[in-house]
């Protein structure tokens, strides 16, 4: 069979009606210019669907742009979008914005309410409070990276592998999930750091592995839903490999839910580890975390009350801003 | 229904006497991104009491967009942006104590309430919907509540009349039998999906009866069931609304349906009207070249409502020596769902084969096991029993290793072009793809390839970067015959390739086809529920029903002089066959005489 002989007509020229009784044909910039579904202006007898206009762009990258562009129209977003970077950055560069040293005391200095001189006012041993969020910044992040990583990498792989494989394999897996979801997660969290020590990691694990199950049960879900659609089938038939099948269609077309729950997760991540950390389960004094620095602030909240207020509005205003951010990119996804 | 026996004495030939629905210059468009694309541009129409109006047009033609206008019901993103639609009610004395109708109207001077629509509020346009416009929805799998039972269902609409009690439950039994529901008593009582498809829709028609509208809506209302259910549910349909002098607006893409039912035709194109008029009219001397396109495309009527095969192969020619794939007595059984130790047999004993550089298609009815044998031919599914050779070799039985082989020899198509391209892959990814798996070449010959098979399937190769949401269904049937193609196979096996897509645009991949197994000596398997589409692409020919083969030969013989009433049946029901004999001569007024009757 030789396939070279099947030309119809140059590319360039797109094709002759007369041959095939199918070229479509162009019928100038105006049907995608309207930005409506590609419509005939009904010109040629033969003419099938118009093609689309060649000075439009298409493909992957003009989707892209659209879809920031769509974004971008919203304030709220953008909004939340800046506060999270904001505080992505403090994590990793917390001198930035502070000049204060926030291991530094002054006992003249105790108890100050919020000024120019201290954003966030001082604390019982006369420590800024701004600059001692923003160092806080760094452990708590750092430990919802780490708590995120684990959840989507052991979620993604359960919950790609009991969806992809089903039978049995589905059976245990999830079997072991439910049980995971059966123990409340603070209580686990708790038994965990207390098996692992008290420290930042432990409480990032704890809460970590906390998390998985939501990834794991999203991900099956979605992968069984992908994994009937003809394109999956049509990929098989044209010959590729169980891995390629997996890795090309199913996976990055069931990702979508799995990135809104991940930013969603984030925030839970964040509070769960604010918890445990309120609780003392996390960095010994005098390091700060957001936790720490809330509960420190609970026997001065008659007098002083901005010590443990302001880290709680800084912590809701993160865990919000996350919640929108995912909101929004769950009805893009729609 | 008063209003409108009364009107039925009077033959409706001049509609304009007394309109129901007039639509005048009505603009609407939908926003997206920003931006108001129209969807419908400057359209006149006006309904008379009592009459079938046919609206016909391409998908993305307004069709749908107009019919929701009508009864209210336009997606969020849609905007009126000009004219007017003007409901005019009767004064009937159900309507004089409707909650809702005492709102915006105006007596224009024949006694009757003038209602517009555009603009109109959400409680006014309810008191409409159901009691004066009903509708019957496109897709009777998902019309229903699947939580509720049917007798509920229509007892709502019923309800919305004020009756109550005794009387409610009478009448639920009646609309039901009304609609052609068999034991009404039984299938009140019974949940959605204990129904086939063509018993929901008759249950959608007797809830769009229950209201005793004036006016009924069919948006598609068969498109998604088999050509014999369609044509007993359009025939109650029709003979329904003739007996009670319903206005019936029918909304279709195919011509021949149009033709068969409407007492005018309104053809749509790109949001405008470009040509209406009774159906004998339209079909003799299209003013358009448009209507002359989709004349053509509807094989009913191109020929006179006969079925003309393409191909005339003589008898002796059926049988082939050597054929591409053979399937004998192929079996397959299915267990079933449940504890219980029962099977159901998919396929009895089918035997068939494809001679090389032919078309054989496989035609029933859905459940009928076509697409069963596909997927047997293909490697997907396993037969229970008998034979399956390619080329000669015993492939039977064969594990996913030596199958996945054999993708070099035989490709698949599949029904839906919607759902058969990743939606994240470029078109140049997608048709490369089998290259990839079987690592045919590299980047820039495989680039080579793909623009060559681009080509073939008359794309230009610029499309290469596109995503397949922005092709159309017709240009992404397209993606997918090329990326069958891209491993030259010798078998090809089309699943249902254009009964997703619009009547004229299937003409286009019909041609292509034929074009293609021209110049590249490919081999279809074909399976279509549609004998018009057979008779246009295939030499032989199998008829299966209920798993069992009903006869099989050359198209030509087959289709020429069906030897079983199962065939025969699926001839019949063919659409465009009434609206030939209306285009032989016989004017419309003859045929109206005779469907009342």
């Amino acid at each position: 069979m030789t396939v070279s002989v099947a030309h119809i007509a140059s590319p360039a020229t797109g094709t002759d009606p007369a041959a095939t009784g199918a070229g479509p044909v162009t019928s100038g910039a105006e049907p995608a210019a309207t930005g409506a579904e590609p419509v005939t202006s009904g010109a040629g007898s033969a003419a099938g669907e118009a093609l689309l206009d060649e000075s439009q762009p298409g493909g992957r990258r003009a989707n892209l742009i659209a879809s920031l562009r769509t974004l971008g129209s919203r304030p709220g977003f953008v909004v939340a979008v800046l506060f999270i970077a904001f505080v992505m950055v403090t994590a990793f560069a917390p001198g930035l914005f502070t000049s204060h040293d926030p291991y530094a005391t002054a006992p003249a200095d105790r108890l100050v309410s919020p000024s120019g001189g201290h954003l966030f006012g001082t604390d019982e041993l006369g420590r800024d409070l701004w600059s001692r969020m923003l160092h806080g910044s760094a452990l708590t992040i750092k430990a919802t990276l780490i708590a995120l990583g684990i959840a989507i990498v052991a979620g993604l792989a359960l919950g790609v592998i009991s969806g992809f494989f089903g039978g049995l394999v589905d059976a245990v897996l999830m079997r072991g999930v439910d049980v995971l979801l059966a123990i409340p997660s603070l209580l686990m969290a708790l038994s965990i750091v207390t098996a692992l020590g008290f420290g930042t990691v432990p409480v990032a694990v704890a809460v970590g592995v906390g998390i998985v199950p939501g990834f794991a049960r999203t991900t099956r879900a979605e992968v069984l839903r992908v994994k009937t659609l003809p394109y999956v089938e049509a990929a098989r038939g044209g010959g590729a490999s169980w891995l390629r099948v997996l890795l090309r269609h199913v996976l990055p077309n069931s990702w979508g839910p799995v990135a809104v729950l991940a930013v969603l997760d984030t925030g839970i991540a964040i509070i769960a580890i604010a918890s445990l950390s309120f609780l003392g389960f996390g960095a010994a004094p005098p390091t700060a975390e957001w936790g720490t620095l809330i509960s420190a602030g609970r026997n001065y909240l008659v007098t002083a009350p901005w010590v443990s207020l302001l880290p709680g509005l800084f912590v809701a205003m993160t865990v919000l801003s996350l919640n929108h951010i995912s909101k929004t990119l769950q009805e893009l996804e729609r | 229904m008063t209003a409108g026996t009364s009107q039925l004495t009077s033959p409706p030939t001049s509609p304009l006497v007394s309109p129901l629905v007039t639509i005048r210059d009505l603009h609407v468009g939908y926003v997206r991104r920003r931006r108001t694309a129209p969807a419908v541009r400057g359209v006149d129409l006006s309904i008379g009491s009592g009459e079938i109006v046919a609206l016909v047009g391409e998908s993305g033609s307004g069709k749908s967009t107009i019919a929701n206008t009508i009864i209210g019901l336009l997606p969020d993103n849609a905007r009126v942006t000009a004219g007017s639609v003007l409901l005019h009610t009767g004064p009937d004395p159900e309507d004089a104590d409707g909650p809702a109708l005492d709102d915006r109207l105006d007596l224009d001077g024949h006694g009757r309430r003038t209602v517009e629509i555009v603009g109109a509020r959400e409680k006014v346009l309810r008191g409409l919907r159901g009691r004066v416009v009903g509708l019957v929805p496109q897709d009777p799998m998902v019309g229903l509540n699947p939580t509720r039972r049917i007798g509920g269902q229509v007892a709502e609409a019923i309800r919305l009349r004020g009756v109550s009690g005794d009387d409610l439950d009478a009448e639920v039994l009646e609309f039901l039998a009304q609609a052609g529901v068999d034991n009404p008593q039984l299938r009140a009582r019974q949940y959605p999906h204990e129904l086939s498809g063509g018993l929901r829709q008759r249950v959608l028609i007797g809830i769009a009866l229950a209201g005793r509208p004036r006016l009924i809506i069919a948006d598609e209302p068969t498109s998604a069931l088999d050509v014999t259910v369609q044509r007993r549910i359009l025939d109650h349909l029709e003979g329904l609304v003739r007996e009670s002098g319903i206005s019936l607006l029918i909304i279709t893409h195919d011509l021949a349906v149009a033709a068969d039912r409407g007492d005018r035709v309104v053809v749509l194109q790109d949001g405008e009207i470009v040509e209406q008029g009774p159906p004998g009219d339209i079909l003799v001397s299209p003013a358009q070249d448009y209507t002359r396109r989709l004349i053509a495309a509807a094989p009913g009527l191109a020929h006179g409502g006969q079925i003309v095969p393409r191909f005339q192969l003589p008898p002796e020619q059926v049988a082939t020596p050597d054929p591409v794939i053979r399937l004998e007595n192929v079996s397959k059984r299915y267990p079933l769902p449940g504890r219980q130790a029962g099977s159901f047999l998919a396929l009895d004993g089918v035997s068939v084969e494809v001679a090389r550089g032919r078309t054989h298609a496989l035609v029933g009815e859905s459940g009928s096991g076509k697409t069963t044998m596909l997927r047997i031919a293909f490697g997907f599914e396993q037969a229970t029993d008998g034979r399956v050779s390619l080329d000669g070799v015993d492939i039977t039985g064969l594990g996913w290793k030596q199958t996945r082989l054999l993708r070099r020899k035989v490709q698949l198509v599949h029904q839906n072009p919607y759902a058969s391209l990743d939606p994240r892959f470029t078109v140049g990814q997608s048709i490369t793809e089998p290259l990839v798996s079987f690592r045919i070449g590299d980047r820039r010959t495989r680039t080579a390839r793909a623009l060559e098979l681009l080509d073939q399937v008359a794309l230009p190769g610029s499309y290469l970067d596109r995503l397949p949401a922005e092709l159309s269904g017709g240009q992404r049937q397209r993606v997918a015959i090329a990326r069958a193609l891209a491993l030259s196979p010798e078998l090809v096996l089309l699943d249902e390739p254009v009964s997703a897509l619009d009547v004229s645009v299937q003409e286009q991949i019909l041609e292509l086809l034929t074009d293609l197994q021209e110049r590249l000596g490919l081999s279809y398997l074909f399976v279509s529920h549609d004998l018009a589409v057979v008779a246009r692409i295939s030499h032989t020919v199998s008829v299966l029903n209920r798993g069992r083969q009903v006869e099989s030969g050359s198209v030509a013989a087959v289709f020429g002089s069906p030897s079983s009433e199962y065939t025969r049946e699926l001839i019949d029901a063919v659409p465009g066959q009434r609206g030939a004999t209306r285009q032989a001569g016989s004017r419309d007024d003859d045929v109206r005489e005779v469907a009342r009757t």
